[in-house]
């Protein structure tokens, strides 16, 4: 099982590449029986130094890895890249964390570069002494470091009944894992004092968009960091540097960034964001609005669409589960279509509205297979499928908040592609 | 924390964090006045448009400044352009599918109009606009969604009485909504 994406058509001479390389290994061990025809021959880096140290540099991935990138959906192509979005390649994530280059983004004008010697956060609105902040005053205050998933809304939204995209980066790339670093957001919102009646907080970005949001104070107090670092350093442009909220287990988009307001207020104010956006069709014509938390989901990401098993055998199935309401208990596989499924393997560490890998052995035989995997979380919630879903919501159109199972199919090619709705 | 807010607003588990205990608390904060903050402090609370500023403008005027400013993207009278949809009609479209989601059909709150052009557009010069265009290109919009008459102007007071048909269309979240079953053995 290969871990590159198959689409592209490097990966693709490369596979060919190594079925031919395989075929003339076979031959000699044919003619020679156990024992190899040539010695393995020595590297040709073992026969000269490598490339100097630079005297300062930010290290960059392999050169082979090139094609493990962001990008943006094939799907639904806005005609415009400042609202926009682009989307982790988690068919080439080990592990439970994103690296910096790869985590998602999602702006709504585009990423401003921030000069964080002139940046200011300002706390007011209903508190006894409206305060600003600098970045060299944020970074004075006792930090708390939190590994915690982040995901769009919007995740999964072009594909609820049927398969339109082909990958998981493109079905499911609008999640990361993430380190995050900053300071409680109740240590600055106590230090302005809060009025008593003071029960919604506005949180409001320095970016072209003024993007703005309303939480209730009771998530504020809760957990809600202010952040600048990321995964042991500054926060990147496009996750907002210098400064960004970060709402554990929520929707992407209430964790406002390029963030320099954060206002109290004694009920929400229902902005755009929170009324023609980011909101769920109900079957009787009506909206769900405030709908926050990211409910338990999963998605299993090798096999994904558009790879291919190479040969029957033993493969491990992995993938991530992940949950708003609190941390996975378990993770069923099925490689039947839903039909029968099998506890898999959790990895630790299993965290709190964080990522965590599954993972469980496969022996192949060959035959066409639907593989899924469903999650069970701290609450006893359990991962539903579309049908579920649909009992309770309007899907359609390019509907948020979707948690449902995902099946990828394996024909007898051991060519693997997305049948949401078909499976 | 409480499972969920006043509203009943589904808050997820509760992660309160360890935080390194100070002798001293610290504050790093520096006092600053509302009035040093008043070019910062342009949401509106639309429900009721508390922090509409003063000013005004007309349908009329509206047609004139979208017509500059916005119909490049926007397209004439608002019905969709070279880079976005439609932003008008829509109304009466939520019970069936495809949802034509406008500021008619969509909006429940008639100031929404003002925070959203104000904070954002256009969108090659967000916060250019004066408060009187801000009025004005609400007053067109509304109008091209039939919401008021051709003669309306648009001001702090008369902006939150306009009265949007998605007014009631709202209802607070009641997840979780799924009840799936964790079964393990010939399930379908």
């Amino acid at each position: 099982m290969s871990n590159r994406p198959e689409h592209d058509s490097a990966a693709r001479s490369r596979r060919v590449f190594l079925r031919k390389t395989a075929a003339l290994a076979g031959g000699a061990l044919a003619a020679g029986g156990a024992a190899r025809a040539a010695p393995l021959p020595v590297p040709q880096t073992n026969r000269e130094p490598g490339r100097t140290i630079e005297e300062t540099a930010y290290g960059m991935p392999s050169k082979y890895e090139a094609h493990v990138r962001r990008r943006r959906t094939d799907v639904l192509k806005n005609r415009q890249n400042l609202s926009d979005w682009s989307m982790t390649p988690l068919q080439n994530q080990p592990g439970i964390i994103t690296p910096n280059g790869l985590i998602f983004e999602r702006h709504h004008a585009g990423t401003p570069d921030i000069d964080p010697q002139t940046h200011r956060l300002a706390v007011h609105g209903m508190v006894k002494q409206p305060l600003q902040f600098t970045m060299d005053d944020l970074v004075r205050y006792p930090s708390v470091s939190r590994f915690h998933f982040h995901e769009c809304s919007g995740n999964g939204l072009t594909d609820w009944l049927k398969p339109a995209s082909r990958t998981v980066q493109q079905t499911h790339g609008l999640l990361s894992g993430v380190l995050w670093t900053g300071v409680p957001a109740s240590t600055l919102m106590e230090e302005a004092g809060i009025d008593p009646r003071g029960k919604w907080v506005l949180f409001e970005g320095a970016d072209g968009s003024a993007h703005a949001r309303s939480v209730p104070m009771e998530k504020v107090l809760d957990d809600t960091l202010i952040v600048y670092a990321m995964n042991g350093e500054a926060l990147r442009p496009e996750n907002g540097y210098p400064v960004r909220a970060v709402i554990p287990g929520w929707e992407g988009n209430v964790s406002v960034k390029w963030l320099r307001r954060i206002k109290v207020g004694d009920q929400p104010w229902y902005l755009r964001s929170e009324t023609a956006r980011y909101t769920d069709p109900m079957p009787d014509g009506k909206w769900r609005k405030f709908s926050m938390v990211m409910e338990c989901k999963s998605v299993i990401t090798s096999p994904s669409g558009g790879q291919t098993l190479k040969r029957p055998g033993f493969h491990e199935v992995t993938g991530l589960a992940w949950s708003g309401a609190g941390k996975i208990r378990a993770v069923d596989v099925s490689f039947d279509g839903g039909r029968n499924w099998r506890e898999a393997m959790l990895e630790e560490p299993i965290m709190d509205k964080c990522l965590t890998r599954f993972k469980i052995g496969w022996n192949w035989n060959g035959a066409p297979a639907v593989l899924m995997s469903r999650a069970v979380d701290s609450t006893g919630y359990v991962q539903p499928t579309v049908q579920d879903l649909q009992k309770t919501r309007a899907i359609v159109g390019f509907v948020q908040h979707h948690n449902a199972i995902q099946p990828w199919a394996v024909n007898a090619n051991g060519e693997v592609r997305n049948v949401i709705g078909q499976a | 924390m409480a499972a969920k807010t006043a509203e009943g607003i589904p808050l997820g588990s509760s992660g309160r964090h360890a935080v390194q205990p100070l002798p001293d608390r610290p504050r790093f904060g520096q006092p600053v006045s509302e009035a040093e903050l008043a070019a910062w402090n342009i949401d509106i609370r639309t429900p009721d448009g508390r922090g509409l500023p003063a000013g005004r403008g007309s349908v009329a005027e509206g047609r004139q400044i979208y017509a500059a400013k916005c119909v490049a993207c926007h397209g004439a009278e608002a019905k969709g352009g070279s880079v976005y949809g439609a932003m008008v009609g829509g109304i009466g479209s939520f019970k069936g599918s495809p949802r034509v989601l406008t500021p008619g059909s969509m909006y429940p709150y008639a100031p929404i109009l003002f925070d959203y052009i104000r904070r954002s557009m256009p969108m090659d010069r967000p916060q250019t606009l004066s408060a009187d265009e801000v009025y004005a290109l609400s007053a067109y919009l509304l109008n091209l969604n039939g919401l008021v008459p051709a003669g309306a102007v648009m001001d702090a007071d008369s902006l939150p009485k306009v009265q949007m048909p998605n007014r009631d269309g709202f209802i607070i979240d009641d997840r979780p909504d799924a009840k799936a079953v964790r079964c393990m053995t010939n399930c379908k």
